[in-house]
């Protein structure tokens, strides 16, 4: 089935989380008839089960509809899904520049939210043409008139002729089907050209190997054909190139302007790396596409294999998630207190989530993770200077000429009633007040610079608790300032587990300390002997709490029935014990290891 | 002939008490009578499965077995002599709570065969008894024990509490000294635990009841326990001291993994390695004997590994202690080969003693006895 370049249309969803992205999606599909619905399974795009938990998407994929529109004619559309998380920026905009038009959903309750400006501010960069629709306009708080005019101030585009819809019910779904034809221009590049193709998503299956999610922006792309993927310099045969419905749907070739999946005994994602260009060997393109970036991580954490597991069961899994993930970076290391495990690199809070609960649920895996750090520049006194991510490998203080930590540039967006907590957090958090945009009368955005390290704490939770679920949040960093950090270690019964080590302000040192400590006091369990548990920082004790000796673990009555039950409830402590790491002669059970990281009502 | 131990559960209460998270009701007269009938019916069906077991101790526990008719305690124990062979010297036991038990009753019991009493004071503090929910007052107590002496018991075990709601060091030995004059043959102390889904817990949780701290609780334990061995009592296992020679033997059978029948509503009983537990609901009970089965509702096998775990978190709670001997003769292993780096780590924190060939739990060891046990686990 070829098409013609003009009966196309390449295109994303932009939404905030919950304004109905996905549903919109569904509708879409339903109605464009590419699948039955039995086939429908609830919100189709979404396709891990983490994802659909949290309501988020995060590997994106690309799904052929073909639509008969009013004028008669036939168009495919190729419907781009993006990730919804500053995490995965880089990533949205690969996406977003395979597409040449963006549906922006907003919310017709809610309003415009910070994440969702992020996006659409992606897509005018790439020169998208911006589709607004109001959804959930069926909810009797539907407020659509005022949204038109918030999208206009905020976004400044053109929105009063924007379809009203309730992607739910299916309300006025067909004119978002018109609107993409008649609005977003079809593709142009030309086919006989020298193929120049855009992965914007991979991923490994092991029947496979690596199948890339591509758009082809000039040339044509075919089994055989040997290509090159132009940032790597890696050339594969092309095994299979297709189209995405329900399946995919192997086709003879890929041309310009058309979106396709393509597979090439690629074995690692790192090899066909999102936002690569692909060219043909023998004729390669003279220019590769631009925006081209290797991801970075942001965040770091230790994993570790928890009491009973095995260290290679885990590097196999971190293996296994790279392959797929092109944006994890781990290399073994030890630490004295939870002996082998790794350090992981991750693009964010988000991202490092991830990956955890994809190691425990997918590959059953029981595992420690430290408290996640970023990356600290350290100038010696020598003039050296170190890139530190692991607060073990911090240099003496009396090396360190100065240290200088990342700092992000945040907007939050927030109803006014709570800018006042807002300000509060951040300046709490050491943050620098840059300025508050009004967006109308109830709402602003508060543009704050905010060291990384203050937010992967505990801010995301902070805000969410300060502001009831009310503010949204995205940053992107900006670079690196000099502070005055120190290095915070915790000893317990006065011997220092590295495990727990911090980089911290010197100023939040204190309460940091005092809160871990409070912490551990209550979920380590208490011991034959009392045990102290410090904050230091160096040799100086800046906090102290005790866990006071345990003096009763007896069953007082044990009678004929009680056996089997008393047998039990010590199989079930023993098995508690199990799972402790002991650390000299104290057990500390493994959420110790997370509950330093948690946020604190106080 | 096989030896066993017998249990018979009563499961009725005037009152629950407010700690209490048995299963036991008031019942009427009507549901003691059909109970009375089934037990009965239990006891003819278990002896004609297990055959004639020589029964070397009977504890008729419950519940309040008190509150039921004389007659069917002795209808009871006249089935129990019919139906299996009664050791001449069996030691017999019944629970009575204060204020249950009359002259009559306590006579037909003894005419029965019953010989031993275990009566529920709990305090002599008629403050504290109210607010665990007892039904009886100090002088109940009294009266109870006078009318048992009168009627020729001449052992009687009495079952204490502390670590009660707002009770104090002095508060429990005021209890003790009262207690003393009763001139018990057997004193059970125990520490109240805080069932979940009592009143008590309840009360508690919502900050209606303070309790006493843990250091107090076992304040009172171990001063309980010295002033009792001052006063000529010998603690014998980790909540129970007697006189000399009057040790409770139906459950120091417990304590040696001695096998043991329970008959009636949710009573566990063990074989060997077999142990199976009754129906704990009324129609459950009565339905599974309509049908001529035993009302059994559970049954777990005990591996070699788990029995020999046991038998050593049993015995260790003994004062007496394990001996290496008896266990290696038991077990055909060697103890020491086993656990020999698990008693010297407890001996070196203090839980635990090795004298004259016995292990045995220090003052230390009382407290946290859970702490040496869970290293005997397989």
């Amino acid at each position: 089935m070829h098409i013609k370049q003009e009966n196309i249309r390449n295109f994303s969803i932009i939404a905030h989380i919950d304004h109905g992205k996905s549903t919109l999606a569904d509708r879409l599909i339903e109605m464009t008839g590419m699948l039955t619905s039995r086939e429908m399974q609830e919100q189709v795009l979404d396709k891990m089960d983490l994802e659909r938990e949290r309501g988020i998407t995060i590997k994106l994929k690309a799904v052929r509809l073909v639509y008969k529109a009013r004028d008669g004619q036939e168009y495919v559309f190729n419907l781009i899904d993006t990730p919804g998380h500053v995490d995965f920026n880089y990533e949205v905009s690969r996406s977003l520049a395979a597409c040449e038009g963006a549906v922006l959903v907003v919310d017709a309750t809610q309003g415009v939210e910070a994440q969702t400006l992020a996006n659409v501010y992606l897509a005018i960069d790439q020169d998208l043409e911006i589709l607004p629709v109001i959804n959930k306009i069926d909810l009797p708080s539907a407020r659509p008139e005022e949204i038109k005019d918030e999208i206009e101030d905020i976004i400044g585009i053109e929105s009063h002729d924007a379809p009203l819809i309730s992607a739910k019910d299916g309300l006025n779904v067909e004119q978002v089907l018109e609107e993409i034809v008649k609005k977003v221009p079809a593709p142009k590049g030309d086919p006989k050209a020298p193929l120049k193709a855009l992965i914007f998503d991979s991923y490994y299956d092991s029947y496979k190997g690596v199948t890339c999610y591509i758009r082809v922006f000039e040339g044509q792309v075919k089994p055989g054909m040997m290509v090159k993927m132009m940032a790597t310099g890696k050339s594969f045969e092309v095994t299979e190139v297709g189209v995405n419905t329900s399946k995919h749907i192997p086709l003879d070739s890929l041309s310009a302007g058309e979106v396709g999946y393509l597979t090439a005994s690629i074995k690692n994602v790192k090899e066909a790396r999102v936002g690569d260009t692909i060219t043909d060997t023998k004729h390669p393109t003279a220019e590769p596409l631009p925006g081209y970036k290797k991801v970075i991580p942001m965040v770091y954490c230790g994993i570790y294999p928890a009491e009973g597991e095995d260290f290679n069961t885990v590097r196999d899994a971190l293996e296994k998630l790279q392959v797929n993930d092109a944006a994890l970076v781990f290399e073994p290391e030890t630490s004295v207190a939870l002996g082998f495990g790794f350090r992981c690199g991750f693009l964010g809070l988000l991202h490092m989530e991830i990956i955890q609960e994809r190691l425990e649920r997918e590959f059953d895996l029981n595992i420690i993770t430290t408290a996640p750090s970023v990356i600290y520049r350290v100038t010696k006194t020598s003039g050296e200077v170190m890139e530190i991510q692991n607060p073990s490998n911090l240099p003496v203080p009396a090396e360190i000429d100065f240290m200088e930590e990342p700092i992000v540039s945040a907007n939050i967006m927030t109803p006014t009633e709570y800018v006042g907590a807002i300000m509060e957090l951040c300046q709490n958090k050491r943050g620098t007040f840059k300025n508050m945009e009004y967006l109308e009368e109830t709402r602003v955005v508060l543009h704050y610079d905010l060291p990384l390290n203050e937010v992967i704490y505990d801010f995301f939770d902070a805000l969410k608790s300060k502001t009831r679920g009310y503010a949204s949040f995205d940053y992107e960093l900006k670079g690196y300032k000099q502070s005055e950090l120190v290095k915070m270690d915790i000893l317990i019964n006065s011997e220092l587990v590295d495990a727990f080590s911090l980089i911290v302000h010197e100023d939040k040192a204190y309460e940091r300390g005092r809160t871990i400590a409070e912490r551990l006091v209550d979920v380590i369990p208490r011991h034959q002997f009392a045990v102290p548990i410090q904050a230091a920082i160096g040799s100086k004790i800046i906090a102290r709490e005790t866990i006071r000796a345990l003096r009763k673990d007896v069953l007082a009555k044990c009678y004929g029935g009680d056996i089997s039950r008393k047998r039990k409830l010590l199989e079930k402590q023993k098995e508690g014990k199990k799972r402790m790491r002991q650390i000299g002669s104290v057990e500390v059970p493994q959420e110790a290891f997370l509950t330093v990281l948690k946020y604190d009502e106080k | 002939m096989e030896k066993a131990g017998l249990y018979i559960h009563i499961p009725f209460c005037e009152r629950k008490c407010h700690y209490c998270d048995f299963t036991s009701i008031p019942g009427n007269k009507d549901l003691k009578d059909r109970y009375e009938e089934y037990l009965i019916r239990e006891i003819l069906l278990a002896s004609s499965i297990y055959g004639n077991l020589k029964i070397e101790t009977v504890f008729i526990g419950g519940g309040t077995p008190s509150v039921i008719h004389e007659n069917s305690i002795r209808r009871i124990m006249n089935t129990i002599r019919r139906c299996f062979t009664l050791d001449s010297d069996a030691e017999v036991t019944i629970e009575i709570n204060p204020g249950t038990l009359t002259v009559d009753k306590a006579k037909i019991y003894r005419e029965s065969g019953i010989n031993r009493a275990s009566v529920g004071i709990q305090s002599m503090d008629d403050g504290i008894l109210k607010r665990i929910g007892r039904i009886h007052n100090e002088q109940q107590v009294k009266d109870t024990l006078k009318i048992l002496r009168l009627a020729g018991f001449e052992n009687i075990n009495g079952d204490l509490m502390f670590g009660l709601p707002h009770q104090s060091l002095k508060d429990f030995m005021e209890t003790l000294e009262k207690t003393m004059l009763l001139d018990l043959e057997h004193i059970s102390m125990y520490g109240l635990i805080l069932e979940e889904e009592t009143l008590l817990y309840n009360w508690y949780n919502r900050g209606l009841v303070s309790m006493p701290t843990e250091d107090e609780e076992r304040d009172m334990y171990h001063t309980g326990i010295d002033f009792l061995e001052s006063k000529g009592f010998r603690q014998y296992e980790i909540s129970n001291l007697s006189r000399e020679g009057f040790e409770c033997r139906h459950n120091l059978g417990y304590w040696r993994l001695e096998s043991y029948i329970g008959l009636g509503l949710s009573s566990h009983s063990s074989m060997g390695g077999r142990r199976y537990w009754n129906h704990s609901g009324f129609s459950n009970y009565f339905n599974k004997l309509d049908a001529g089965d035993l009302p059994i509702e559970g049954e777990e096998i005990i591996s070699n590994d788990l029995l020999e775990a046991e038998y050593l978190i049993l015995g260790i709670r003994l004062k007496e202690g394990l001996s290496i001997e008896d266990y290696e003769k038991r077990f055909k292993l060697s103890f020491m080969g086993k656990y020999g780096e698990v008693i010297h780590r407890h001996e070196a924190s203090g839980l635990i003693e090795l004298i004259d060939g016995r292990i045995k739990l220090t003052r230390k060891g009382m407290d946290l006895s859970n702490q040496v046990e869970i290293d005997f686990l397989p």
